[in-house]
């Protein structure tokens, strides 16, 4: 069928079963001049789109009614019902003509000067002598409209309602009686058409339909959910007995109940078609509007779904069809560059899976813009630069789900309306549904909506934590793990936060018991606990519950409105067993516990670079120094460790100094004014760079031990870096540098406390020098930086082929191989994220000239290699605005 | 007066509403004597398995199963700012149903149910504590004893900033 056709017959279907409710509100209100005028310009609509469309019978029909309507409007002409009896005849006339039309794909031949004549002479203020005769009251709307109508009442299958009543008198089931047919406008002439019609839709539908309040099907629904919890309770009871005399009977209860339960869910049910019913007209528009070729393709609109549900999924997908027209399909001219047909295709597809519906939308557009998406990630401040560089494209797509967000470059009439992602997301979410969503670029978009049945009855799993049990919606969960201090899933802790190994990656996991404040702890005393893997929208975490019982087909029972406060809770229910328990929200308790998302983006990156973090422990030297405490340092600092007379320790400006390898060298205490005994051997940590040697005077040498370096408090004394716990004891760390200025002065810069706010920003540092590894590495972990070094270009491009991410680099000049202005070239000639980092020189040649060579090479700073402070200070100025100088 | 029939699963309170004018069902919580207008009551309990809610307010002691309803229970105790009822002392339960919502005020003892005339009323003295102020209509001057009438529905609205 030509497309213009049946866009018109939709567009007047719609306003028709509209026309047949005004007009009969009108009878009633006669003189309300709103009415009149909306039903004006409705049959006004009808005849402008039929003379477009070239159906001059249509037209001339539409044309008269649309006098009498304009003599109402305008007051000339009284509304009687014999008035209203004509314009309704028309209407059905009109009616009957489309449905010829839509089987035949052409106007009926004929004319219809009968009603032409009738309406003129109304128009004409002469009484209506040829008018029908007193027609019966005009019929109520068709009845293959789904939508409750303006009293609250939705039309109920004849066969369900006979079903239920069979079940309620206890008789055996029947199948339920064939669902009425669609009012199907018969092929054969028109005058049965019209007949047809005047009856309201066709007869066969009238006649198996009955109109029902929705406050009667909800209450009744209410009542079978209580029915179907005693059955449980019954059958609970029942299984602890054999051989029980209740035991037929209580079958018999059991699978009427089934039945009964499923009739009355029945009856609420709706193809979805009702909530797409607009969709076509919004796209059309939209095509226009934008002078796109869009075609809507509808899949399974007779997918039913509860009433409840279809209400609040009709806007998230009306917005979410909107989004496709709008930000999908391209312009035709851009869709044949593309080598695509210029008419884009949005799909929509509806079907039944396990207990849920799902429902695609799809389109062939052009995929979502990544770029863009960064470029009004940054604008609206929702992420710095340095965020996304860390993030995958994925990652970065979800942002469109954040509140705040929307990609519309410009705000159309259609698109733009306040409403964003956010908001559909929130809508589907609250209801139990979920949004997941594919997107290719240059190939298209598909979004994927999963949404229960019913609101009314969840699967749910039952767990417990401190000895209370608690229900958790089935379809958030995604798998149960049971972690215990002994097997392969174990708890871990990351400075008190829970996290679980998981496949490879690093899962969040939220404690039941800390968020319920049901315990001080995370998990039971005896270290046994169940994760509950979930997933809310796009984040994955756990939760820990001491128990996992069984799944349970629950009741969703509202809470109290004294407890509606807590939002943890999304309802409350009755178990078979009779007790009360807590519907658990999902939602609520990954916000309470804070963005996981946010955190599982961090963990995610920590555990796919963890390749080449895993070799980053550290060879640490372990010794006591003046106050007997445990002291680290780094062992690669070392050049060796001496011991020697300390009758040979000589002074030098009143500095203790020995003579090494031919030259002086500085001797210097840990402890300031420690009083050195003159006599014996003296322990000493010779510290070397190139010809530059300083000797470290220590009581004595524990252990070389291999570990992470991870500095958990910062130091507050010069001289020490902070304190780690090494071999399981709380050990200073040496701050080989303040040794070393204080022995050489100008080696280096002075100290400076540590950087805030530049936690777990991580930092690639490639330097040939291990003595410089050495030593920045924990400095700039002290300063909050996770640093990875490497030795050379080389190593470091290895790194960024397999994906690791960093938010800076900072990189020598002189290196062997490849030198550090090549080095930065490559990567600002790459495409990957590493091309859009903050990267530092760092060299002892720091005259303005290689300052200005750095800078044309892609460096964002240059530092002169023993400037320490200049270099935390550049990063941290860089990571802090998070936006790199080559963006 | 009536006594009022009391059993573990609870029994309605019958009474027809022309006669209920006046009428109140009593009840002693730390030895004082309440008051709550019959037509209020659903029915009386005896000693329920109460399920605790997590991050309720102090006065919710948690939800029971009233025959298929979910009933919220509140302890009158922590409602009124008094001691908590001792090791082993009973409790009863009065259910009253607010807003189409049932409630279980947690009491110590049902009395019985008192026809009061109006002439026996009076406001509440205005030294009297501002929790209990809160939740009481007014004074009745019975013989012997004060009895306390509870608004419901004043009782029932909780602070719950307290909760958080």
């Amino acid at each position: 069928m030509d497309d213009l056709l049946r866009e018109f017959l939709t567009e007047t279907a719609e306003s028709l079963a509209t026309l047949d409710v005004e007009l009969v509100r009108l009878e009633q209100n006669p003189n309300d001049p709103d009415l009149i005028g909306s039903i004006f310009r409705l049959v006004h609509t009808i005849k402008g789109t039929c003379g477009f469309l070239g159906l001059p019978r249509l037209e001339h029909l539409a044309h008269a009614g649309e006098n009498v309507l304009g003599k109402f409007r305008d007051r000339e002409l009284d509304v009687t019902p014999a008035a209203v009896d004509l314009i309704l005849k028309s209407i059905d006339r009109i009616k009957a003509l489309l449905a010829y039309l839509e089987q035949n794909e052409h106007e009926q031949a004929g004319d219809d000067e009968d009603l032409i004549a009738s309406l003129n002479a109304m128009a004409e203020g002469k009484t209506a002598t040829s008018a029908a005769p007193a027609a019966p009251a005009p019929a109520a709307a068709p009845a293959d409209v789904g939508a409750p109508d303006e009293f609250g009442f939705v039309p109920v299958r004849a066969g369900d309602i006979a079903t239920i009543e069979a079940n309620m008198g206890g008789a055996q089931a029947k199948p339920p009686a064939p669902p009425a047919a669609k009012a199907e406008p018969p092929k054969a002439e028109l005058a049965k058409a019209e007949e047809q019609a005047a009856k309201g839709g066709g007869a066969s539908v009238a006649d198996q339909s009955i109109r029902v309040n929705v406050n009667q099907l909800e209450a009744l629904m209410t009542t079978v959910s209580e029915l179907v919890l005693t059955r449980n309770q019954l059958l609970q009871i029942l299984r602890g007995q054999k051989d029980s005399a209740f035991t037929t009977p209580l079958q018999r209860l059991n699978q009427v109940t089934s039945e009964l339960q499923e009739g009355v869910m029945k009856t609420r049910m709706q193809p979805i078609g009702n909530a797409w019913a607009k969709l076509p007209r919004i796209v059309r528009d939209l095509a226009h509007e934008l002078n796109k070729k869009i075609d809507l393709q509808m899949v399974g609109a007779e997918t039913e779904l509860d009433r409840q549900v279809l209400e609040l999924i009709k806007d998230p997908l009306t917005h979410m069809v909107r989004n496709s027209a709008d930000h999908g399909i391209e312009l035709p001219a851009d869709r044949a560059q593309a080598g695509k047909p210029e008419t884009g295709t949005i799909t929509l597809n509806a079907y039944h899976e396990g207990g849920h519906i799902v429902i695609d939308i799809s389109d062939d557009g052009r995929g979502l813009a990544l770029e863009k998406i960064r470029a009004k990630v940054l604008e609206k401040g929702l992420a710095t630069d340095a965020d996304l560089a860390a993030m995958s494209e994925q990652q970065i797509m979800q942002f469109i789900f954040k509140p705040g967000f929307s990609t519309a470059a410009q705000v159309t009439s259609v698109s733009g309306r306040g409403v964003g992602m956010d908001v559909v997301r929130t809508n589907i979410e609250r209801i139990g549904g979920t949004v997941d969503f594919k997107s290719v670029a240059g190939r298209g978009s598909s979004f994927s909506i999963k949404i229960p049945l019913t609101l009314a009855i969840v699967s749910a799993l039952i767990v417990e934590c401190a000895n209370e049990r608690f229900a958790i919606p089935q379809i958030s969960v995604v798998e149960l793990v049971k972690a215990s201090p002994t097997s392969e899933h174990r708890i871990e802790f990351i400075n008190e936060t829970p996290v679980l190994r998981l496949r490879n990656r690093l899962l969040p996991l939220v404690s039941l018991r800390k968020t319920l404040h049901l315990g001080r702890d995370d998990i039971s005393a005896n270290g046994h606990a169940f994760v509950v893997v979930a997933q809310v929208g796009s984040s994955t975490f756990g939760v820990i519950v001491d128990r996992v019982f069984d799944t349970e087909e629950i009741v969703v029972k509202p809470v109290a409105p004294i407890l509606r406060f807590i939002d943890i809770f999304s309802g409350n229910t009755i178990l078979g067993d009779g007790s009360v328990i807590m519907i658990l929200d999902l939602n609520a308790i990954v916000s309470r516990a804070g963005d996981v998302g946010a955190h599982e983006a961090q963990t995610r990156i920590a555990a796919s670079s963890r390749v080449s973090h895993g070799d980053n422990r550290q060879s640490m030297l372990l010794f006591r120094a003046g106050d007997g405490a445990q002291k680290a340092v780094p062992l690669a600092l070392i050049a060796r460790l001496e011991e020697i007379d300390r009758a040979t320790i000589e002074y030098s400006e009143g500095a203790p100094v020995v003579q090494y390898r031919d030259k002086l060298m500085p001797l210097v205490s840990v402890t300031a004014n420690a009083d050195t005994p003159k006599t014996g051997r003296q322990s000493v940590l010779v510290f070397a760079d190139k010809d530059k040697h300083m000797g470290l005077m220590v009581d004595d040498i524990i252990d070389i031990v291999e570990e992470r370096l991870q500095v958990d408090l910062t130091g507050r004394r010069p001289g020490t870096l902070g304190t780690s716990i090494v071999s399981g004891k709380a050990t200073d760390v040496l701050d080989a540098a303040y040794y070393l200025a204080q022995a050489f002065q100008g080696w280096f810069g002075e100290d400076d406390g540590a950087f805030e706010g530049s936690m777990s920003r991580r930092v690639l540092l490639v330097d040939d020098s291990p003595f410089f590894r050495n030593l920045l590495s924990p400095l700039l972990s002290v300063a909050g930086y996770d640093v990875t070094a490497v030795e050379s270009p080389m190593e470091a491009l290895e790194l960024q082929e397999n994906g690791a991410h960093f938010d800076a680099i900072i990189s020598d000049i002189e290196m062997p191989g490849m030198n550090g202005f090549d080095f930065v070239s490559k990567l600002r000639a790459g495409s990957s994220e590493w091309s859009r980092l903050p990267i530092f020189a760092m060299s002892s040649h720091a005259t303005p000239r290689d300052f200005e060579r750095g800078r044309q090479a892609g460096f964002t700073d240059y530092v002169a290699k023993h400037n320490r402070d200049a270099l935390l200070n550049a990063l941290h100025e860089n990571l802090k605005q998070g936006v790199s100088q080559h963006d | 007066m009536t006594n009022l029939p009391v059993s573990a699963t609870g029994t309605a309170v019958a009474l027809s509403e022309s006669a209920t004018q006046g009428m109140f069902v009593t009840m002693t919580v730390a030895g004082q004597l309440f008051g709550i207008p019959v037509l209020k009551v659903q029915d009386v309990l005896g000693e329920q398995t109460i399920a605790h809610v997590p991050l309720a307010p102090p006065e919710v002691l948690g939800s029971l199963n009233l025959r298929g309803r979910i009933v919220t229970a509140i302890d009158a105790r922590t409602r009124l700012g008094l001691p908590p009822r001792g090791e082993g002392e009973q409790s009863m339960s009065v259910v009253v149903e607010h807003d189409n919502e049932l409630y279980s005020l947690v009491i110590d003892r049902v009395g019985e149910v008192l026809s009061l005339p109006a002439s026996d009323f009076e406001r509440n003295p205005s030294t009297l504590d501002p929790r209990w102020q809160d939740v009481s209509d007014g004074i009745y001057r019975l013989e012997g004893v004060l009895l306390v009438v509870i608004d419901v529905a004043r009782f029932l609205r909780l602070d719950q900033a307290r909760a958080a």
